[in-house]
């Protein structure tokens, strides 16, 4: 058998006790596209993580062609030819193309000024050889997002690599540049190169991956090819038989005969289109989808957060028009965003300083606050939502996940809101935490609440939602209740546009 | 397959809107400064050739502060320190020469003074990482301090003949030794820079650091690097005063961060980081030093000056941040 390029094996890692990568093997042949796939969790981004020298194994081997290398650094990682693919944030934007693909490696002249005319001749010779149209000396910063990658991918051949990795690197591109991405890929295989391609997105995997490894619960599974196997084997293998009690479905009840107490109607924006949405009181909504897909972009539009082109918002019945997040709170709408740490906390300020923020008209006695009844409040808050923390006046960013995202329900339960907007709400939680955030969340609905929950965990997903949105390229396109979705396969399905 | 897509964002040709403009406003903003005043103030002599090598000299320490300060900025850091070394080092070259250890002695204890306070600015920001603006607004009044300490606030007079010659009132031929100083390190700045890896290096730290990092720029080693440039220049624009005056002075280089900075930001260069321009910045300071040239020759006062200097910078960043959307 053909001596595979990279291959990587018995690794393990733990963090903190807790195994985050069991016993896995991985390995690449030379010029193949091989699709790296599983749930959230599943130890993809730890194992390459692994391989670039961001971590280092507690034990297990890498070989590269057979012979086994010591990776500690993502200058390591070079050395040893492989190349991460960043999405944009590895160029330099104020630099041109070849400034940027030879930065620290340009030539000298012979009195050691940079020879920037050799840098640009053989970015020129490079380019022309991937076959990207870009000229050297353009400003990265002009160019678009696909020419990004491009860049970045031609930066990396520059420094000999092999075997490249990306990571969901048709995210952020639209459906042309993705193919121009995908016929540069297969030239890239063409020519020999490796390629670890890490999605979500099973039409692509299909379409341009030779192999797939698939992980689960931080343990290797199975690798299959492509043209072997279909997408139910490879759903099931993602899904596993994984049965967690804690992500049970409740069968709720709510009442269906009065008015809803959200609506959306032909709601518009930059990255939406047409949406039209119902939620009655008491009513848990999932939005499922792809990255991608809109469903992040919608809580932002409906937030005022990113400006709406057209459509209409309605709040108990009545039109409300929604310029920024603070009509958006005054209309008794509350999002709780994706990013907690970046969007959702002040982790300098204390607990109570976090969960009062919103409320701080509502705790004011005259020109002051009352520090009485928000320490109260807080307490309050702390009790109720079984947060750890050693008392009110701690920094948020020393607790853990789980406690600072409980802070930041608190923040807006806080202020009452009549519409819950939640962004993958248990990302980076502990298990326990999470249960416990399902039960915050099923506890709001039973107060009338109307809840919409984005999440891409889908066991999360079908714990919590009475009805499902299935969003694909900024629209709606399909809308099951939970009672119809019979099992976490078919929900797959559905996202995948199947 | 050729990967020619039509609606694919294509790199724009080379953009001559609104980038360009930007880079070039200064000159247009200097030609119209010099035509404005060569009009109101002919009377007063304004374009004689006396009153523009005049103005050459009393903005050659402002000079050569900003060609450092361009580097500062380009890493989307700043140093407002560099007054306040200027400052301290006139009073230590002076106290130098006083003490019998010549024109190098001078020397090495004005440019010295300013590499420690440049080394200390760029060691607090590296290794500390504190913010620069509070690292130098710090340094700032702290040298300053010293500057008054060192002898009670009475200066220092230089009555080494050799030494005012070179570092400040001398003429070489009709062609004043200020403007050599200028040019040279202008010369010098333009080419490190535009031409050398450091130069590269420091674009990219502004550009995008942690992108830098990943490239494999010492991008902690660059950012002490150009707080070190900004130490040795003010270290030296505080002798050129020193040279100019006849005499150190703690009161020397008294709001020059404001020039310095408007210089450079009028010049083209990014208060974000990233994009730099030494020919940009020296005209940005010539303007400067005309502007403060044609204000006193029209009689207004320090305090006047203070206020147009002021609305200056903030026109210029409000300009550049415009052409940075783009």
């Amino acid at each position: 058998m053909e001596q595979p390029i990279l291959e990587m094996r018995g690794i393990n890692k733990a963090f903190n006790g807790i195994t985050v990568l069991n016993d896995v093997h991985f390995s690449v042949k030379k010029g193949e596209v091989h699709a790296l796939m599983g749930g959230n969790g599943a130890g993809k981004s730890t194992l390459m993580k692994i391989l670039t020298g961001v971590y280092t194994a507690d034990s297990g081997e890498i070989l590269i062609e057979g012979q086994p290398v010591t990776i500690k650094s993502y200058d390591e990682a070079q050395k040893n030819n492989i190349s991460m693919i960043f999405q944009e944030f590895s160029l330099i934007p104020t630099l041109t193309v070849a400034q940027n693909i030879y930065l620290t490696r340009e030539k000298k002249t012979s009195i050691g000024l940079l020879d920037d005319k050799d840098c640009e001749k053989k970015t020129e010779k490079l380019l022309e050889e991937l076959g990207v149209d870009i000229r050297p000396n353009d400003l990265v910063h002009n160019l678009g997002v696909g020419y990004w990658q491009m860049t970045e991918i031609a930066k990396a051949l520059s420094q000999e690599a092999k075997i490249l990795i990306m990571d969901e690197p048709t995210s952020s591109l639209t459906k042309n540049e993705t193919e121009v991405l995908f016929s540069f890929i297969n030239k890239l295989k063409a020519k020999g190169y490796s390629i670890i391609y890490i999605s979500h997105r099973m039409d692509e995997i299909f379409e341009i991956c030779d192999r797939i490894t698939i992980m689960r619960d931080g343990r290797y599974v199975t690798t299959e090819k492509c043209s072997e196997t279909d997408l139910d084997t490879v759903i099931s293998h993602i899904v596993g038989m994984q049965f967690d009690q804690a992500f049970e479905w409740k069968e709720r009840t709510y009442a269906l005969d009065v008015p809803p107490i959200f609506e959306v109607r032909n709601l518009s924006a930059e990255h939406v289109q047409d949406i039209n949405l119902k939620i009655q009181p008491g009513e848990i909504v999932g939005i499922a989808g792809l990255m991608g897909s809109g469903r992040t972009e919608l809580l932002r539009n409906l937030f005022g957060i990113d400006p709406i082109k057209s459509g209409d918002i309605y709040i108990n019945g009545q039109k409300h028009s929604i310029k920024n997040p603070k009509n958006a709170i005054e209309a008794g709408l509350a999002l709780i965003p994706e990013d907690r740490r970046m969007q959702g906390l002040v982790l300098e300020h204390s607990v109570k300083d976090n969960m009062t923020l919103p409320i701080l008209s509502k705790v004011k006695k005259g020109a002051f606050i009352d520090s009485k009844k928000s320490n109260e409040i807080s307490k309050e808050f702390v009790r109720k939502l079984n947060i750890k923390t050693d008392n009110i006046f701690k920094k948020a960013g020393l607790l853990s996940g789980g406690n600072q995202q409980k802070i930041v329900l608190a923040k807006w339960l806080a202020n009452d809101p009549t519409v819950l907007m939640l962004d993958e709400p248990t990302i980076g939680v502990d298990i326990g935490a999470k249960t416990e955030i399902v039960e915050i969340i099923r506890a709001m609905a039973e107060n009338g609440k109307a809840i919409l929950v984005v999440s891409s965990e889908l066991p999360e997903l079908l714990a919590l939602s009475d009805r499902v949105i299935i969003m694909h390229d900024g629209k709606i396109k399909k809308e099951m209740t939970r009672r119809e979705i019979k099992s976490e396969e078919e929900l797959q399905y559905a996202i995948q546009g199947f | 397959m050729q990967s020619k897509v039509s609606s694919v964002q294509k790199p724009a040709a080379p953009s001559l809107k609104g980038f360009e403009w930007r880079n070039y406003i200064v000159y247009f903003a200097f030609v119209g400064v010099l035509i404005y005043f060569s009009i109101s103030l002919s009377d007063e002599g304004f374009l004689t050739s006396a009153n523009l090598l005049n103005i050459v000299r009393q903005t050659a320490t402002i000079s050569l502060m900003a060609l450092a300060m361009t580097f500062v900025i380009s890493t989307g850091e700043i140093d407002l320190s560099v007054g306040s070394i200027a400052a301290l080092s006139s009073l230590v070259g002076a106290l130098a020469i006083q003490a019998g250890y010549g024109i190098i002695g001078g020397l090495i204890g004005g440019v010295g003074t300013g590499l420690v306070v440049g080394l200390i600015n760029g060691l607090l920001v590296t290794k500390v990482a504190i913010p620069s603006f509070l690292v130098t607004l710090g340094t700032m009044g702290a040298v300053k301090g010293a500057a008054m300490w060192v002898t009670d606030t009475a200066p220092v007079p230089i009555v080494d003949a050799n030494f005012n010659f070179i570092f400040g009132s001398g003429d070489i031929g009709p062609i004043p030794v200020l403007l050599i100083w200028t040019l040279v390190f202008t010369v010098i700045a333009h080419i490190l820079l535009r031409k050398t890896s450091f130069g590269r290096q420091v674009l990219a730290t502004g550009g995008n650091e942690s992108a830098a990092r990943f490239s494999g720029v010492k991008t902690m080693k660059i950012k002490l690097m150009v707080f070190l440039a900004t130490g040795l220049m003010a270290g030296l624009a505080g002798l050129l005063y020193a040279g100019r005056m006849n005499a150190g002075r703690f009161s020397f280089g008294e709001g020059d961060e404001l020039s310095v900075i408007a210089a450079v930001i009028l010049g083209g260069t990014s208060l974000f980081g990233g994009v730099g321009t030494i020919i940009g910045t020296i005209v940005g300071s010539l303007m400067i030093g005309t502007i403060n040239n044609g204000l006193i020759i029209m009689g207004l006062d320090v305090s006047q000056q203070m206020i147009i200097k002021g609305v200056i910078i903030i026109l210029a960043v409000a300009f550049g941040k415009k052409a940075m959307k783009r």
